[in-house]
């Protein structure tokens, strides 16, 4: 076993265990944190992928700053698992019956997926470098790209609108 | 795996534990003269004399002041979250030395017939991989500030991770007028650009003074210390840590300091160049290794000289208030940093077909 899969195993299993501790953490702070973990796990895999403007942009954007923003609520709402109020049985229910619909959709999409012949391109690949991710942004995918960007710039001029009105 | 191959991987890693070792111990050598410094620095601008008593000239009070901090009581307040509570500071002394990773501290040395970069990876997304870990720095206050369990600290540490995420905007427009220019992430090609051409700070005075004053903001120093502002917040976000954990928080804001003035001297002010003279030229007198040796010095006077600076403007400049600091951040950085975007692409675009509309 070379270095490379060593580290996939560990960051595989990194990334799974946080996933599961994120589900079943009961106290919020604590999910935030092991979702972080995720991240960080997923950005490693992007790495052993040879994509690191990928990776890092997950650091940054993800694990760096919506992360942020997800504890600052948190801290601020002061949940406590004594304090959160018993939910609604139907609720409960509810939320069973939509989590195993996600559930057959993946397994149905993986199943239907031509796993044998499309092996990850392990150190190989360079889609991921920031040269030709630049080039493929600008060129191949510019107006998709542009589209985008204005709709995060209507976002922002919408959120400083709704937090202007008193 | 082929035996030589594996042979090969191994001494490469070796070379590479070496040097990391080395980096790790020279920044915790320099944070805690740095703390040294800084009293000094402190006592010249007050007219005071400032630590004269451990040693000739005081030179032993760092160690005085990190075995005091040894010997302090390790308190863990009852209804913190333990675990928490102590990943805090190792967060934020982990984040803080990482960063020194793609920073290039000289030219390769010529040792055992191998040349020896002092750089301890040389990725292409070297800027980038500074600004990943300086955004997950913000965890270690805010999660040493939320696990104390204390109504100030929890502000003091919301207070901090707002502050830093608002300067970090600036910071990555300002840089972004940088890269137009070298066209490379890797902070290694950025220092050889600048030894053969201008240092950048010529060509991105504006750049580099929005990039200085966000590493002030990013490193917690005055004026924007508002997470440890004593008068309002009782001591910020560690006032409930004792011991070395507290001098964790403390010595990770002065290897911060320490890093972004390298940072700084890297992107702006050439790195390991020797200024006015062709390096390139003496080394081909003086041999390798002494150049490679003159450059880690011409690093380290550029990185004391700004060190140097943000102790003058901590004893210098009062510290901002709270809606003064997201003004200056949100309303004059972040414009002056697109501004400056703009216009310096322009001007690429321009150069680039050579003048002409």
């Amino acid at each position: 076993m070379g270095i490379t899969q060593v580290l996939f195993w560990f960051l595989s299993i990194l990334a799974i265990l946080g996933a599961i501790l994120v589900v079943i953490s009961k106290n919020p702070v604590h999910s935030v944190l092991w979702l972080i973990v995720v991240f960080v796990a997923i950005s490693g895999h992007y790495i052993l992928l040879d994509a690191q403007f990928l990776a890092i942009v997950n650091l940054i954007v993800y694990a760096g700053a919506i992360m942020v923003l997800f504890l600052f609520v948190f801290m601020l709402m002061n949940l406590n698992a004594e304090t959160e109020p018993q939910k609604n049985r139907w609720l409960k229910i509810a939320g069973v019956v939509a989590g195993g619909s996600l559930l057959l959709v993946l397994v149905a999409a993986l199943k239907q997926a031509d796993l044998k012949t499309k092996i990850a391109e392990m150190n190989r690949g360079d889609i991921g470098l920031i040269h030709n991710l630049g080039l493929t942004l600008f060129q191949d995918y510019v107006v998709p790209f542009e589209i985008s960007s204005v709709l995060f710039l209507s976002a922002m001029v919408g959120v400083v609108v709704i937090g202007k009105k008193e | 795996m082929h035996p030589l191959l594996l042979a090969m991987d191994w001494v490469f890693l070796i070379e590479k534990a070496v040097l990391i070792l080395i980096i790790i111990s020279v920044s915790l050598l320099i944070a805690m003269y740095e703390t040294y410094a800084e009293r000094k620095v402190a006592a010249f601008m007050q007219d005071r004399r400032g630590p004269n008593r451990a040693g000739p000239f005081g030179l032993l009070q760092p160690l005085a002041d990190g075995m005091k901090l040894f010997m302090k009581e390790e308190i863990i307040p009852n209804s913190s979250s333990r675990f928490l509570f102590v990943l805090g500071p190792g967060l934020a002394m982990l984040t803080a030395m990482m960063t020194s990773a793609v920073v290039p501290w000289s030219s390769h040395f010529h040792l055992f017939g191998r040349d020896v970069d002092l750089q301890i990876a040389d990725v292409n997304i070297g800027i980038l991989y500074i600004f990943g870990v300086v955004s997950m720095g913000v965890y270690g206050i805010m999660i040493g500030g939320w696990a104390s369990n204390n109504k100030f600290s929890l502000l003091a540490a919301i207070r901090g991770a707002s502050q830093i995420i608002s300067y970090e905007l600036a910071m990555g427009l300002s840089i972004i007028a940088l890269l137009m220019i070298t066209g490379t992430l890797s902070l290694g090609q950025i220092v050889h650009q600048q030894m053969e051409g201008h240092y950048y700070v010529l060509l991105q005075p504006l750049g580099f003074l929005i990039f200085l004053i966000c590493a002030f903001a990013e490193c917690n120093r005055t004026p924007f210390d508002l997470s440890e502002a004593e008068n309002e917040l009782n001591f910020g976000y560690h006032q409930e840590y004792s011991s070395m954990k507290l001098g964790f928080y403390l010595f990770a804001e002065y290897i911060n300091m320490f890093i972004s003035s390298a940072v700084m001297s890297t992107l702006y002010f050439g790195g390991y160049d020797i200024p006015f003279v062709n390096d390139a030229a003496l080394g081909a007198s003086i041999g390798q290794n002494p150049l490679a040796a003159l450059q880690f010095l011409s690093l380290f006077i550029k990185i004391a000289i700004f060190i140097f600076f943000f102790m003058w403007v901590r004893w210098t400049i009062p510290r901002f208030r709270y809606d003064q600091l997201m003004n200056l951040g949100w309303k004059v950085l972040i414009p002056l940093a697109l501004i400056n975007m703009v216009a310096t692409g322009f001007i690429v675009l321009l150069k680039a077909n050579h003048w002409h509309f």
